[in-house]
């Protein structure tokens, strides 16, 4: 249908869909915040979908404080994606325009889907229909042989987690008879916390695996910077504001079993850690502009799962929400930038586009510097409450890791900021240089990147324009947003309430646990503690603690767009002095640790191997072929023989069905 | 006359009827012989009929009967295409009906 549209039709139906249901979700969570504060929850049983003894699953959905963010998430920053989207993709042809604006309204239907899931098997579909909008999205350039690679890579690679995570579910059947989130987290109230590895602590790993999929986590983060082959508003919908945050999201819906099982907790924390510091230190040498966005949101993924481990579900969910504003932004911005340079995203390439793109350059700080966790924008409340949760648990190792990242986070962002936007301009010329003999090993490197827009004819001009209107807009709004989203949780030491962590407070807990404090009103500026009195004795032992490490983490962060400033405005000749001083180090992480290589050299060939020579040439060839040729060779064979008894002569046919009378008759005679 | 007398002349058409069958060389002569098969299990269900003093035996003889003349019908309309394919009415003239 979408062929016979104008793009008009096609895209401002889209984004019309996507904002109507964002004003939707604004009136379902006002109407959700009207309620008490322990009983937010708003239930829909569509219909009962299986049955199977005493067994029974809803096909149900349920909006409480945990999804109610989420949604407001999704369709907020979905309708501006859409609205950016409008404008970024008009170069292509009407169909994949419709094609483009289909997959990009099924995917946030899905996630949808995901996020109000009441029980685990809604979630799982919501969970497999991103993964498969998701691969239909990275692949939407499929002539392009890199972009359904990374498709095929993206997809397999979820596969896996999906995998472990359909197995947590099973275990969860088994173990509790029930799929319901309620219900589940309502049974392991009652039992002890477990402390050695049992059956709890078996599911949610599984189910951590399946995070660790989805939320691109050591092991399985290979995917998603390939996954920026697919057009920029994919990448910041999908692969950084909303997708790839289900994972954390779904460890705080099941917060409360995840609560109970301190080892897997210890893994997550870890494997957060872990990540966030190995994905930052590879941000640091990328060159593509895109890719060095996807380690960024790999290495605040980390972070997430950093919070989610100590069980700060609450900062978890916080960083997830400031991350998808800002991190949304920066890949807008990085879109068009790459819209203004017809397709060329090499940040080397690039240089002094500030005054050629004011709004673009302007948002895209603004978002850097929130991600870097400047105080005063969102990411600085969110990160900070997740290093001092962490230091709070005693875990120095795993905070120091964590203060490093966020100078890896700023010293990254202000490298991308200063080689894109400041310096001198070196994409002209190179523009040139392009195709005749630049063929060495850094360009081969970013060579499949040039995709985004397919290159125009005038690609060899200067001529430079800023974002178009509803990218402009989107760009804006999601500045702003960058900006003024972390004051929904200004900590207590800093005379705020934390009014997100109250908000979310009853949706980890299941149910209400002793009469609230206060009711609350709409921003809740109440707090309802749980049970009460505790956070509230927390706040004032630890203000000291929190303003001393605020005081370091934003430290951090001055001395990351400091030492950036420095390296890559003042003294260039540094950058490229360490990289051929520390060649080893350098290669090592320009080429990602070579952990696809290594994934490649023990699991793909191996497979490849395996199922080429054992299960193609062995089983398949000779074992199945074999067993059905030689079915009809024996048929074959023994009805040569015995078709000769069809003679065509009437008479022998008599005889023999009188022989067989005389025979039964015979039979039934002497029996 | 008891039940045996009838059964053996009734068994002794039967064989006279499938000798014929096996035995001649005219498909018209064949198909009275199959008559002659049929009629011998008629009398046979009558003189069951009559010694256990129920009308079964009558009843299903009058199906048999009807059975034959459509068997009849349809045989000797098959015989007549037969004659005018191959001028014959030996049966071991119409073998090319395999493999």
């Amino acid at each position: 249908m979408g062929r016979r549209l104008p793009k008009a039709v096609t895209g401002g139906l889209a984004s019309a869909v996507m904002v109507i249901s964002f004003l939707l979700a604004v009136m379902q969570v006002w109407s959700l915040a009207a309620m008490p504060p322990e009983s937010r929850q708003i239930n829909q049983t569509l219909f009962t979908w299986i049955t199977a003894g005493d067994f029974s699953l809803d096909l149900a959905l349920r909006l409480d404080a945990l999804s109610a963010v989420m949604i407001l998430v999704v369709t907020g920053i979905g309708s501006l994606i859409h609205i950016y989207s409008t404008a970024y993709m008009h170069e292509e042809t009407d169909e994949a325009y419709a094609r483009f604006f289909s997959y990009l309204n099924l995917f946030c239907f899905f996630m949808l889907m995901l996020v109000l899931g009441s029980n685990v098997l809604v979630m799982f579909v919501g969970w497999e229909g991103v993964g498969l909008c998701s691969y239909l999205l990275i692949g939407f350039y499929y002539e392009k042989q890199s972009a359904s690679d990374a498709a095929k890579k993206a997809f397999v690679v979820n596969r896996i987690g999906d995998f472990a995570f359909i197995l947590g579910a099973l275990l969860l059947v088994v173990t509790f008879n029930s799929l319901d989130f309620t219900t589940i987290a309502l049974a392991v109230k009652e039992m002890p916390p477990e402390v050695t590895f049992g059956t709890l602590s078996l599911i949610t790993l599984l189910l951590f695996i399946g995070a660790t999929g989805k939320s691109a986590q050591i092991p399985l983060y290979v995917w998603l910077p390939d996954a920026m082959e697919g057009p920029t508003p994919v990448s910041a919908l999908i692969h950084a504001a909303t997708m790839v945050t289900a994972g954390v999201y779904m460890i705080g819906r099941n917060a409360l079993l995840f609560e109970h099982t301190p080892v897997t907790l210890m893994i997550v924390a870890g494997v957060g850690a872990a990540t966030a510091l190995m994905a930052g230190t590879i941000g640091l040498v990328q060159n593509d502009i895109k890719r060095v966005l996807a380690y960024s949101t790999v290495s605040q993924l980390g972070y997430m799962f950093l919070a989610m481990g100590m069980g700060a579900f609450g900062a978890g969910i916080f960083h997830l929400m400031t991350h998808a504003f800002f991190k949304a932004c920066l890949f807008l911005g990085s879109g068009a930038v790459i819209h203004a340079l017809h397709g060329e995203q090499d940040i080397r390439k690039m240089g002094g586009l500030k005054k050629h793109i004011p709004v673009t350059y302007w948002t895209f700080v603004i978002a850097s510097v929130a991600i870097a966790g400047v105080p005063g924008l969102a990411g600085f409340f969110s990160k900070d409450e997740i290093l001092f949760e962490t230091f709070l648990h005693g875990h120095q190792i795993l905070w120091g890791i964590g203060v490093l990242t966020s100078l890896l986070t700023a010293t990254y962002m202000f490298r991308l900021v200063h080689l894109t936007f400041h310096g001198e301009e070196r994409f002209g010329a190179v523009e040139h240089a392009h195709g005749h003999d630049d063929h060495g090993h850094a360009h081969a490197h970013a060579a499949p990147q040039h995709s985004s827009t397919p290159a125009p004819q005038h690609s060899h001009g200067v001529h430079l324009h800023d974002a178009p209107a509803p990218m402009a807009f989107a760009l804006i709004v999601l500045a702003i947003g960058s900006v003024l989203a972390g004051y929904v949780g200004v900590p207590h030491a800093l005379g705020g309430h934390n009014n997100l962590g109250a908000w979310l407070e009853p949706a980890f807990q299941a149910t209400n646990c002793g009469a609230p404090v206060t009711t609350g009103e709409l921003a809740g500026i109440a707090i309802a503690e749980c049970p009460p009195g505790e956070a509230a004795e927390a706040t004032e032992d630890h203000a000291s603690l929190e303003l001393s490490l605020m005081a370091v983490s934003s430290l951090v962060a001055f001395a990351g767009i400091g030492l950036a400033s420095f390296l890559w405005l003042k003294r260039k000749d540094i950058p490229a002095q360490m990289a051929t001083q520390f060649s080893g180090v350098h290669k090592l992480l320009l080429n990602k640790y070579y952990v696809d290589e290594v994934y490649d050299a023990t699991i793909v060939q191996p497979i490849k191997v395996v199922s080429q020579e054992g299960l193609w040439r062995g089983f398949d060839v000779k074992i199945v072929d074999g067993a059905v040729n030689g079915a009809g060779y024996f048929v074959s064979g023994v009805s040569i023989v015995l078709r000769l008894l069809q003679n065509g002569s009437v008479k022998t046919y008599a005889a023999s069905i009188f022989a067989g009378a005389v025979t039964i008759l015979a039979y039934y005679f002497w029996r | 006359m008891s039940i045996g007398h009838y059964l053996v002349l009734s068994g002794l058409l039967f064989s006279i009827g499938a000798a014929g069958v096996f035995l001649r060389r005219n498909l018209i002569t064949l198909l009275l012989s199959v008559e002659i098969m049929l009629n011998a299990v008629n009398l046979a269900f009558v003189a069951f009929g009559r010694q256990l003093g129920t009308v079964d035996g009558q009843i299903i003889t009058f199906f048999v009967m009807t059975v034959a003349a459509a068997e009849a019908a349809v045989g000797l309309a098959l015989v007549i295409g037969l004659f005018r394919h191959r001028e014959s009415l030996n049966p071991e003239a119409f073998t090319s009906l395999k493999w």
